[in-house]
Formats: C-alpha cells, structure tokens, sequence
C-alpha cells in the first residue's frame, strides 16, 4: 500500500484515481510555463507545478488538481493559480459531480508577489462560485509540505477537508511565525510541537478538519469517496448561516482555548482521554476516540 | 540559468504517441518531457539548468544516453535543478521506459 506522503502529484493521480483514467487539461507538452520564473533566471516547470483534469472515481468522472510540493514547495504563481481557476470553471461548465483538490502547498510564490496573491484570491472566487453551482469541493491534504498561507485558506472554503496525521493545515508556517514573533511564541524547530499545533489530528479535533485518513493512497481515495457520498443531496453552497455559524465557533475556540499555550492543553480540556496519547493513536483508533469529543461535528 | 542543445543523429527507434514527463523540478532533481516529433529521424535534447558551466558532463552523459537508446524522431526536453550525472541518465531511462509501456 502506497503512502500518499510519499508520492509525487503525478503518481498521486495515478493511484488514487481509477487505472489510467487521468485525462489532463493543459499537459506539459502544451509548455505553459510561468512567465515570472524566466525573468528571474529561476528554473521553470512544464506545469508550473500543478497537474489539472479529471479522472474516474469508481467509474464516475470527477474534476481534479494536484499540486507538487517538490516544485517550489507547491506554491502558487499566476500560471498554477489560473489553471485551478480554468479547473474550477470547467466544472461548472460540465455539471461536474464533484471536484477533489490534492493540495500541497507553502501558499503563494512569494517570487510572482501581485500575481500570486490575486491567483490565490481569484481560485476563491472560483472554488465558491462551483459551490454556488451545486458542485462539492473535496480537498486532501496528505503531503509533506502541508497546505499553508492563501491556499490554507482555499482549503477551509471546501465543503470537505480530509487531512491524514502527516499532512498539515495553517495561515502562517511554523517558521514565519517564529521569526515575526519570537522562539518563545513558536519553536518551528519542535517538529512535535509542529504537528500538534498544524497536523491532522489538531485540526480534526478543532474542527477545521472534517474526515481523517490514514497515510495511504487507498484510504484517501476511500475518503475521497466518503466525503462526495456526503455531500451527494444536501445543499453544497457557502451559505450566510454556515459562515455565522463558523464564526460562533472561532469565537468559542479562541474564548475556551486563547490562553493555552499547548495544543495538548486544549485536548485534556475537551476530555480526550490520556491526551498524551492522542500522537501516538492510528486514524481509525483516533476517529473512535475523538468522535465524543470534537469541536464543530454535525 | 543556461541553455544546452543537443541533435543526434542515425537513430532507429521510434516512440509512442503521447508525450511523457518524468520527475519534479526540485533540488537535485530534474523533469524530463519525452515527446514523438518529426525531426527527419534526429533526436533532439533542450536542457534548461540552474547549474551553470557543466555543458561537457552534459554532452557526455547526453551522448550516453543516445548510444543506450539510439531514439529517433525524439524530442527531450530537460528542466533541471542541480541534478547529478547519475541522476540525470536514471530520469531519461525511466521516460523512455515510461514511453515504451505506453507503447505496449
């Protein structure tokens, strides 16, 4: 059984997806390349570090992206950007059943500054418009680079966040918030610390997260599958009520959690037996321990 | 960031269709783009490097390759990031291996 934190975005599509079902928009072969990286004499990708398209999940068309977090951490330039876009608005054109997202990204590249940060901005826009038009929005998070800065915030616009332990969900990255406000803030070098703080287990209990999966290609594409089954018949638009709601509960996090300076403070305070070890648990003996205990469940 | 072309050729084998990529632009790593192209028979290689002034460890791990292979209508094209030699002829068998699977 492969490790989805192991593989490229490539092979991610190949293996999650239905054999050789994989049809790409925009392959490297059409060689549309960032036009920023040139200028800075930065080496370019063919696919400016994101794979679009779709591909079959148990014989159904589904619309897809995976992004590489070996090309520049996965960040976001204004090719990448435009092309989760171009994805996004191709699924709505097609009536697409779903679209599923494998993020892996630092957030923008900081190289392409404006147009980075407007790319980010507008795959918003769009993965909200495809929500709009009744369309679910999956996004995994399994890889070693996380999902971080704009597209951290691209993750939690998704109707269904699926995170393994590994993978990681946050604003700010361990190391930029050390350095704007000190060691003692944050030790980004406390890789445990780390993980507790942005892994998947934090982000389930908290709520940020709504399904776990094991650090397998075979149970992402099973959650994958679980979060689309999920959302099947129910309203799948961002809603004024949904946003109300996940403000009342930021607000009782941060009112309940502000002052606790360790993530293993707020597990003891929401009863998660032996909170010490919540680390040490596998996906499903967490689920089942978690499940009386965390924030923000239907 | 430097340029290096390569054109070889007396080539006999020909490729599948569909134009294949392998490995990722990361440090130490490269992306190989494999493509079937009319090119009267040559195999032609465009390699874009972060790492400037190798162009001879290039040629001959490029003229290795060629030798190994002996690719006809080929286009390569090579997006590089500080790759060794080693690695380097490790990427451009597994593309042409991917291109060859693909083939059957």
């Amino acid at each position: 059984m492969s490790s989805y934190l192991e593989l490229s975005a490539r092979e991610r599509l190949q293996q999650l997806f239905d054999p050789g079902s994989f049809e790409e928009f925009l392959p490297p072969s059409e060689r549309v390349v960032s036009p920023h990286l040139a200028q800075l004499n930065a080496p370019v990708a063919f696919d400016d570090g994101v794979a679009v398209g779709r591909a079959r999940l148990n014989g159904e068309f589904v619309y897809t992206a995976a992004q590489e977090g070996g090309f520049m951490g996965g960040a976001v330039g204004e090719v990448h950007g435009a092309k989760l876009v171009g994805l996004l608005q191709r699924a709505v054109l097609d009536n697409a059943p779903a679209v599923v997202l494998l993020l892996e990204t630092g957030g923008v590249r900081l190289h392409e500054a404006n147009a980075g940060l407007i790319a980010v901005s507008e795959v918003m826009r769009a993965l909200l418009d495809a929500r709009a038009a009744g369309i679910p929005v999956i996004v995994l998070i399994g890889g070693s680079n996380g999902a971080f800065g704009g597209m951290g915030i691209v993750a939690r616009c998704a109707n269904v966040v699926v995170m393994s332990e590994e993978g990681r969900l946050a604003m700010s990255g361990p190391e930029v918030i050390e350095t704007a406000n000190g060691v003692e803030e944050f030790d980004a070098r406390d890789r445990a610390l780390v993980w507790r703080t942005t892994g998947g287990k934090h982000r389930y209990l908290l709520g940020d997260c709504q399904m776990m999966s094991a650090d397998s290609v075979a149970a992402f594409r099973q959650a994958a599958l679980d979060a689309i089954a999920a959302c099947a018949g129910g309203p799948v638009e961002l809603t004024l009520e949904a946003l109300e709601r996940e403000q009342q509960l930021l607000a009782e996090r941060l009112a309940r959690f502000g002052a606790m300076a360790d993530p293993a403070d707020i597990w003891n305070s929401i009863g998660m037996a032996d909170a010490q070890r919540v680390s040490m648990l596998d996906a499903d003996a967490f689920v089942a321990a978690a499940a009386a205990h965390r924030l923000g469940a239907p | 960031m430097e340029t290096l072309n390569y054109r070889y050729e007396n080539g006999t084998r020909t490729l599948a269709k569909n134009p294949q990529i392998v490995g990722v632009v990361g440090s130490g790593n490269l992306e190989v783009l494999i493509e079937s192209a009319p090119l009267d028979g040559a195999c032609t290689i465009e390699i874009k490097t972060a790492a400037v002034g190798f162009g001879a460890i290039w040629e001959a791990v490029m003229h290795d390759f060629h030798e190994r292979w002996l690719l006809a209508d080929a286009r390569i094209s090579i997006n590089d990031m500080g790759a060794t030699p080693a690695v380097v002829s490790l990427r451009l068998d597994q593309a042409v291996q991917t291109m060859l699977e693909d083939a059957r």
